[in-house]
């Protein structure tokens, strides 16, 4: 049993809160992998999840898009994840998991660009809403890219495929897909691990801008890369938040014996 | 690896190089043995063995099409190849003989497009429901139950045709002939959906995860991910599945001999009936026609057509599934 410390009410340190994760637990049929997190997410920062793997962090985060929906035997368990300003559980029964997931985006590990070309791939999340205006997608697939710092490479080749772009566009193409529909939260599930340190470096770079527009949740593997990009870091072990505040409290004076063990290489 | 290449290039290989600051040096590596002589003969023959498997499908091939085409070569030798194109009729058993292929292409073609136009819709959104939508329990008991269909044997599906779907279908359409492409096309239809959606599902549910975890991350709905995602990745799996759901349907001989009629005709209406390219030369190998006549020949000549039939759309298929071919 790891020490659960409580979340003091000034670890946010004013910052508005996007969502709050209420003793959540997850199980994948019987076996529990989540065990009562309770976390806040802070609107338009930035807020790291690390662990050694196995720890659950990438469960968790796939828990604010309901992507576990997708498959079988998986539950949700206790208070659920609150959307502020409504207050909405998201996990709730009620709610329709297409419309958490057109609030809440997400990127991937690994870029997964659609077969479709680069601007069909930008444009997907508005087609599938299919509301507007051709001058409208054309504008807001355009705002997209810069958003994702890609449109000076790859306006001159919008209609060749996704895929022929290099791994580190790739990414940024995804980054673009997600901004795309103007979502309040974006998931980042460990975005960097395929890629090198240069396009590593753009994709860190384009993290830090976006927060300025959007609350980002990223987990990832690297710490180093959670101490440069993140205003607060979760420290999860086995299914547990083990600690969480700010970022550079967790890096520079941990409160759990665990994290500093974690931070510092002694496992993980 | 510089040095690695370095040390090899102009020394023997040592466990260590000998460095001037006085690393002794060791011994250097035993030579490898190579492979002993028997060793390598079993080598050769099982490599012999194998070419010569792979090989015989090509002399096979070979074979077939170099007799087809010398068969006919003798045909073309009375037949000219223009009124083989041109002529409008095909008797070659009647006194009045006319040698246009054209009544038998007309035939095998309404018949094919009757049962694509049953086969590819239903076999590919069965394919998309057992891939995208059944639940594992669903797909297995409905795939082995539509891959049974293809053990039916053809003959059976032949007097299915005639017998059952060409007196239902006349319920309908009272002017509807005994023999018939419609009926025969449409039980051809129901023969190949399996060879349609079996095909057409693996393709789909090899098109990984994470495609459809994207799509389903920027809110789609499951048949947006079926339709708009998972079904334009794996186009070039499923138009193989069309491409061979398309030569088993000009292929097919038992159903169109049965249920189709046998008088060639040229037409396209699927209700008339008429003879296919598959069904004329059943008729007249089962008959008894002196080996070597020009009536014999024109099997062969009717064969080869077929053949070419399959061929043009062969490579129309291969040439999609590369145009197709997916990167993900």
């Amino acid at each position: 049993m790891v020490e659960t410390l409580n979340v003091s009410p000034d670890v946010l340190a004013g910052a508005a809160v996007k969502a709050r994760v209420q003793d959540l637990s997850f199980y994948y049929g019987t076996h529990r992998v989540l065990k009562n997190i309770t976390l806040s997410v802070a609107e338009k920062k930035v807020t790291a999840l690390i662990g050694p793997s196995g720890c659950g962090k990438t469960t968790l985060l796939r828990c604010f898009n309901r992507m576990h929906d997708l498959y079988p035997g998986n539950r949700y368990d206790g208070g659920g994840i609150r959307l502020l300003p409504e207050n909405t559980n998201i996990l709730g029964a009620d709610v329709d998991p297409i419309e958490v997931r057109m609030r809440i985006s997400m990127v991937f590990q690994k870029a997964n660009p659609f077969p479709k070309t680069v601007f069909e791939n930008v444009a997907y999340g508005l087609r599938v809403r299919g509301d507007l205006k051709k001058s409208d997608i054309n504008e807001r697939v355009e705002q997209a890219l810069r958003g994702a710092a890609l449109w000076d490479e790859v306006k001159d080749r919008l209609h060749s495929l996704g895929a022929n772009l290099s791994g580190g566009q790739q990414q940024r193409l995804c980054i673009a897909r997600a901004l795309v529909t103007d979502p309040e939260i974006i998931l980042f599930d460990e975005p960097t691990s395929a890629l090198d340190p240069i396009a590593t470096g753009k994709v860190e770079e384009l993290v830090a801008e976006l927060k300025t527009r959007v609350t980002i949740l990223i987990v990832t593997h690297n710490m180093q890369q959670a101490a440069r990009v993140s205003d607060f870091t979760g420290f999860m072990y086995i299914g547990e938040l083990a600690e969480f505040d700010r970022t550079e409290k967790i890096f520079t004076n941990p409160s759990n014996k665990l994290t500093e063990d974690y931070i510092t290489g002694r496992f993980g | 690896m510089s040095l690695v290449t370095h040390r090899a290039s102009n020394r023997p290989v040592t466990r260590e190089t000998s460095l001037p600051g006085g690393v002794h040096r060791l011994s250097p590596l035993p030579r490898l043995r190579g492979p002993g002589l028997l060793q390598r003969w079993q080598e050769r023959a099982i490599q012999a063995t194998l070419f010569l498997a792979a090989a015989s499908s090509i002399a096979i091939t070979l074979g077939i099409v170099g007799i087809l085409g010398f068969e006919s070569l003798a045909f073309f030798k009375q037949v000219s190849l223009f009124t083989f194109l041109t002529d409008t009729q095909w008797t070659p058993l009647f006194d009045d003989a006319h040698y246009g292929i054209m009544p038998l292409v007309a035939g095998t073609a309404t018949v094919a497009a009757v049962a694509l136009c049953l086969a590819l819709p239903v076999g590919t959104i069965t394919a998309i429901y057992l891939s995208e939508y059944a639940p594992h329990r669903v797909r297995e008991v409905v795939k082995p139950f539509l891959e049974l269909l293809t053990a039916v044997p053809t003959v059976v599906y032949g007097y299915f045709a005639l017998l059952f779907v060409t007196p239902l279908l006349r319920h309908f359409i009272p002017s509807l002939p005994g023999f018939n492409m419609l009926s025969a096309g449409l039980v051809i239809g129901v023969m190949i959906i399996p060879y349609v959606s079996s095909l057409s599902e693996d393709a789909m549910r090899a098109v990984p995860m994470h495609l459809r975890e994207a799509s389903y991350a920027m809110g789609a709905t499951r048949f947006q991910t079926s339709t708009r995602v998972v079904f334009p990745a794996a186009l070039s799996g499923v138009a193989a599945a069309y491409v061979l759901g398309f030569s088993r349907a000009i292929g097919e001989t038992m159903v169109v001999a049965i249920a189709a009629g046998m008088q060639p005709h040229l037409t396209f209406n699927p209700m008339e009936p008429a003879a296919t390219i598959t069904a004329y030369i059943v008729q007249v190998s089962l008959g008894d026609l002196p080996h070597g006549s020009l009536g014999y020949q024109t099997i062969f000549a009717a064969g080869l057509t077929l053949m070419l039939m399959t061929l043009v759309f062969n490579i129309g298929g291969h040439v999609l599934r590369k145009r197709f071919r997916e990167k993900y």
